[in-house]
């Protein structure tokens, strides 16, 4: 039967679920985690009903209300109301609820019901539900909303099974379109609704109280806070490095047996110089962003993340911030670009603006592999205190700079705010949840192929425009000095070198910082390159080579500028996106630049006399 | 009283949110959340560093407010059927 096309969208308060019903309606991937303002942007999906009819699926961000949206929510309301540019309204919407969550839920379900339009709720997380002993009466709710009700469990496969047969069957415009009441008498509704069809035992769940007597402690609390930041990161270093390092002799054997079977010539050193030492130096350090992921993801999941907001608001609120720019600023530490977007849970203009400038001063995982490789050949591997890593903790207080100039720059943004008008909080700290292992895994899954995808495509592409320029020309019939002083790469090092020779980069240096501005992990693939087309022997172990040629003053130099450097062009260009302005795009790039090189020269210019 | 004034854990109702200036966006939206008339609520935690913000548990939602906002909200302990 070749029905027309049905378009249906799915909208509800934020951490209901939806996303996780349009992954297992469409088979998509979309990110879902444990905390409100997940998904910012409308995502499409398709799927195929048992009748054989195509259903185009929209998953909306989560909305409180209408009225006083944030950027997120405004989305779903013009898309809802035929106003979205490019978007005619859906045919059907499934608004959904957290039936753990109606009194709250059901307002918006109320306000939805008001456009008049074809309408099913899904009652979603009915499996929490019953484990608390709430009641729901199904087809009471039917009656008294009039549309029809289906339940949902998002997260098991055959928990959707009923909201598909509903969607398939086709939903009439509901008989009876109520007269629009004011909003106070909207919560009376709710409140005659769940009196009349909800039973429910306790109005919390006990495991929630009895975690956050400790979690929200007022000195529990922010001890445990660091306690888990902190593990995190020593767990990226102890539990990262050892994969780090088999992969790194795995890449040695291969070099060596590369070595034996081709003929010495061009091919010979782009393989082993190339590809094998650049690439294969980038790629050891999957292991430690995978680890940094595993604890974002199961973070993210648990539940925990809002409550580190709210630990957090007051010491963000003085620096300029707010306990709302938590979320986007942890996701920076994964990249900025996902935490920029995030900022769109935001509902203060100025706090948001703030967040998407200091979002780039979070340590990213791409500058993971520049610093686990300085810190791998400058830091000797010692225990502290019997008890803490040295390089575990010099990795933790390079990500500490990164937060404390984040403060920074948030606290003069504050001096320089003019518009002092107050803003709200109001964030909604959802039950915690157990992390499934499924979405962790996914997770991690996707973030490998992130990798491997920049790995085979801008990194290699760079990595081999960088041997080539480190390669050719070959040196002059009769030339005394190392080839490589006589090529491309070497001219154009020493040629830019002079700006940075203050902050006590050498040639080599310098040139890796050129296409670190397109992925910052080819800073270590340009360096492995230049240093391997640069010597006779095969190095593969690029960081006793530095440790060789390079001070540690220098080193510690190079760590300070990538903690502050503007770079990345992707992380420009959404700040352009997010802002619409150039302008911010102007001042990021410009305080960024003038803090990495004062910064970068005052460590060089004190470690030297060390 | 205002949910600024009320103790941690002790179970008291809305009576009302007030603007505090005219279309004051933040009490529309706190009443859009369902802090209306009658409505059971508590203090469920205090944040470090000069108890703000605070947690607060209303129906089975909790929400995080600073004080800014939970001094527009006034309560009673008595039950009131608004």
């Amino acid at each position: 039967m070749a029905e027309a096309l049905l378009r249906v969208a799915l909208v509800g308060n934020p951490n209901c679920g939806k996303t996780a019903l349009f992954n297992q309606l469409t088979g998509a991937r979309q990110k879902v985690a444990n905390y409100a303002g997940v998904t910012v942007e409308r995502k499409e999906g398709r799927f195929v009903a048992p009748s054989g009819r195509s259903v185009r699926l929209l998953d909306l961000p989560g909305a409180y209300s209408f009225e006083s949206a944030s950027p997120d929510e405004r989305i779903t309301r013009d898309v809802l109301q035929g106003r979205y540019p490019g978007e005619t309204v859906p045919d059907l919407i499934v608004c959904v609820a957290d039936a753990t969550n109606l009194r709250l839920h059901l307002r918006f379900v109320l306000e939805v019901r008001r456009l008049g339009r074809p309408m099913v709720l899904a009652l979603n997380m009915m499996d929490a539900a019953r484990r608390r002993g709430i009641v729901i009466d199904v087809p009471g709710l039917e009656k008294r909303l009039g549309i029809p009700v289906v339940q949902t469990v998002a997260v098991r496969r055959d928990g959707v099974q009923a909201l598909i047969e509903q969607v398939d069957q086709g939903i009439p415009l509901h008989s009876t379109t109520p007269a629009s009441p004011a909003d106070a008498d909207l919560h009376a509704e709710v409140r005659g609704l769940l009196a009349d069809t909800v039973l429910m035992p306790r109005a919390s769940d006990a495991i929630d109280d009895a975690i956050d007597r400790w979690t929200l402690h007022p000195w529990f609390g922010p001890i445990i806070l660091a306690a888990v930041m902190f593990l995190v990161f020593q767990a990226v270093y102890s539990l990262g490095k050892p994969l780090t390092d088999a992969i790194g002799d795995g890449f040695d054997s291969l070099s060596v047996l590369a070595g034996i079977w081709l003929p010495a010539g061009p091919l010979h050193g782009l393989v082993t110089d190339g590809l094998l030492s650049g690439l294969g130096t980038v790629l050891g350090f999957l292991p430690e962003i995978l680890v940094l992921f595993l604890f974002i993801l199961l973070l993210e999941e648990s539940g925990y993340l809002p409550r580190a907001a709210f630990l957090l608001d007051r010491l963000m609120v003085s620096v300029g911030l707010s306990g709302r720019s938590f979320i986007p600023l942890l996701s920076s530490f994964a990249c900025a670009i996902p935490g920029i977007m995030g900022t769109r849970s935001i509902t203060d203009r100025r706090d948001r603006l703030v967040t998407i400038l200091v979002a780039p001063l979070m340590t990213c995982s791409a500058r993971l592999p520049v610093y686990a490789l300085l810190i791998g050949a400058f830091i000797p591997m010692r225990r502290v205190w019997g008890l803490f890593n040295l390089q575990g903790l010099v990795l933790f207080a390079l990500y500490l700079t990164g937060i404390i100039g984040a403060m920074a720059v948030g606290w003069v943004c504050k001096r320089m705010r003019r518009d002092r008008t107050e803003n709200a909080l109001l964030m909604e700290l959802p039950s915690y949840r157990l992390p499934r292992l499924r979405d962790i895994a996914i997770g991690l899954w996707e973030r490998c192929t992130i990798f491997l995808r920049r790995l085979t495509g801008v990194i290699l592409a760079l990595t081999v425009l960088m041997w080539f320029i480190s390669t050719f020309p070959s040196p002059p019939a009769g030339a005394t000095g190392a080839a490589i002083d006589y090529s491309i790469a070497g001219y154009l090092g020493r040629w830019i070198q002079p700006l940075f020779s203050p902050l006590g980069f050498n040639w080599q240096i310098t040139l890796s910082l050129i296409p670190a501005f397109a992925a910052r992990e080819t800073a270590v693939a340009t360096l492995a390159t230049v240093y391997a087309v640069g010597s006779d022997a095969d190095i593969s172990a690029l960081g006793h080579v530095l440790a060789h040629s390079v001070s540690l003053a220098s080193a510690l130099s190079l760590m300070v500028w990538f903690a502050f450097a503007p770079q990345c062009m992707s992380t420009l260009a959404v700040i352009r996106r997010e802002t619409g302005s150039w302008r911010q795009v102007v001042i990021a790039f410009g305080y960024m630049f003038v803090v990495a090189y004062v910064a970068a020269f005052a460590t060089y210019q004190i470690a030297r006399y060390f | 009283m205002t949910l600024l004034e009320l103790p941690t854990r002790s179970p008291a109702y809305v009576e009302r949110v007030d603007d505090i200036h005219d279309t004051d966006p933040i009490a529309k939206r706190l009443r859009d959340l369902g802090f209306v008339t009658g409505e059971p609520v508590r203090v469920v935690a205090r944040a470090p560093w000069g108890a703000d913000p605070i947690l607060i548990q209303i129906g089975s939602t909790r929400f995080a407010l600073r004080s800014a906002e939970a001094r527009r909200v006034t309560v009673t302990m008595e039950v009131s059927h608004g």
